[in-house]
This record gives C-alpha cells, structure tokens and sequence, in this order.
C-alpha cells in the first residue's frame, strides 16, 4: 500500500506490473488514470496548477487505502498523484488495486477516487481565456463518496 | 498558546500569506474560537474566514470539526473545499 504525490509523470503500465510482481495469487489488476480535459464549466483550460498539502495529503490518502483494505479484500493498492503544472491530455492521478477477484478489485479502486475527490487536500486553479479560477468543489462527487455510507462505510477521516 | 497557522489555495490568495505564527489568548481554546478570534482580528481575516465560506480545518493534519480543542503547538490549516483527483 504506497503513495506517491509527484510532479512527474507516470507509466500506468509499469506501476500495474510491478504491483502484482511476484505475487501469484493476484487474480485481478484494476486501475484508474484520471486526465487533465481542455474543457470545464463552459469554458476552455489551458492548463492548471495542482496545489497540495503536504504531509496531510500523503496521511489522508494512506488513510482512504486502510479503509478500503478494510473493507474488501484486496492485495495491494498505489496512489500515484501528480502536483504543479498541468496540461490538457496530462495524466493526473492513478490507482491501481491487486486482488484475487474483480468484484472487489473494483469496489476499491472506485472507493478510492471517491474519497480521495472529497478528502484528500488538492486544489486545482485551472488557467482559462478569462484568467485563473479556482475549481469548485461538486457537489456530484460528495454524492458519489455518500453512496458508500449506505453500504456500511464508517467515516473515520 | 502559539499556533501555526497554514492557508492553503484561493484562501492563500485572498489573505496574500501562506501562513503565520500566532500567540492566541488565553479563552481560544477550541477551532471555532479561534476562528472568531482571527476574524476579529483583522477585516482581511473577517471576509476570508466568515462561515458562508464553507471552509474545511485540519489540526495537526487530521479533519477537525468546530469545538475540538486546540494545544500549544499545534498546526492549524485552512482551505476551501478540495478538488483533486
């Protein structure tokens, strides 16, 4: 279980195989890349600025991962997220969840980025035609973190 | 008490600091009197702090709610609401 919040860019590729590496009991890789669009809110982006808090970043991410393995059973989870500079068609964060089945493999990774959405302390100040702005929190991603209440998840972050 | 205090994005901006060192009175002992007691120190503090903001603060790096308690040395962060991933 490992996170890493980097400027660099990332392979999903290799982080995928070198999570399950020697481990032949993983039946199930699922991963996540979310990418930086040229479009939000009406308006076109190009380019943003990923701020982040480090330390409290880095623990509550780590925390989201505890409960997920918490909750499913899954091997292995990483999180890699990117800060500084972005463009459109960059790739901003990955989650990659091993486990011995999809079904769980799945649940974990999509709880993952749920919780990291709404938890994890990064701001993103997108460059527009009309100057910088701040993006707003949606309130579409507090429902989606919500739903996983319903199913049993107690909030301890 | 001293307390550092951190801002993190467009309240960073607004306030044109990052963050300070702070030596609050004795009676601030809990998030929410702290907050009070920034915005009435200063009108910069009052518009950036006041509670339509809907602002999240994190002590030592843990989410905090209005009446935890706050001890000398601690890390009190401001920010929006977050927007990553």
């Amino acid at each position: 279980m490992s996170v890493r919040i980097q400027t660099a860019d990332f392979d999903a590729g290799i982080e995928m195989a070198a999570l399950r590496a020697g481990h032949s009991d993983v039946g199930a890789v699922v991963s996540f890349v979310g990418v930086v669009r040229d479009m939000n809110d009406g308006a076109s982006v190009a380019g943003m600025t990923l701020e982040h808090y480090p330390g409290m970043t880095e623990r509550s991410i780590q925390a989201i991962i505890d409960d997920a393995s918490a909750r499913w059973q899954i091997f292995d989870c990483l999180v890699i997220h990117r800060v500084g500079e972005l463009k459109p068609v960059d790739q901003i964060v990955l989650v990659v969840v091993t486990g011995a089945h999809r079904g769980e493999a799945f649940a974990a990774c999509e709880f993952v980025m749920d919780y990291l959405k709404t938890q994890a302390p990064f701001w993103k100040k997108e460059l527009t035609p009309s100057g910088g702005r701040w993006v707003e929190a949606r309130t579409s991603d507090d429902e989606a973190a919500a739903r996983w209440i319903d199913t049993g998840y107690k909030k301890t972050i | 008490m001293k307390l550092r205090l951190l801002y993190f994005a467009s309240l960073r901006e607004q306030l044109g600091t990052g963050g300070e060192e702070v030596a609050v009175p004795e009676g601030v002992s809990t998030v929410e009197g702290l907050r009070a007691y920034l915005m009435a120190r200063d009108v910069a503090w009052g518009a950036a702090l006041a509670p339509q903001k809907s602002l999240r603060v994190a002590v030592n790096q843990v989410m905090s709610q209005p009446d935890s308690p706050l001890k000398s040395g601690d890390e009190v962060a401001f920010f929006p609401p977050v927007t990553g991933g």
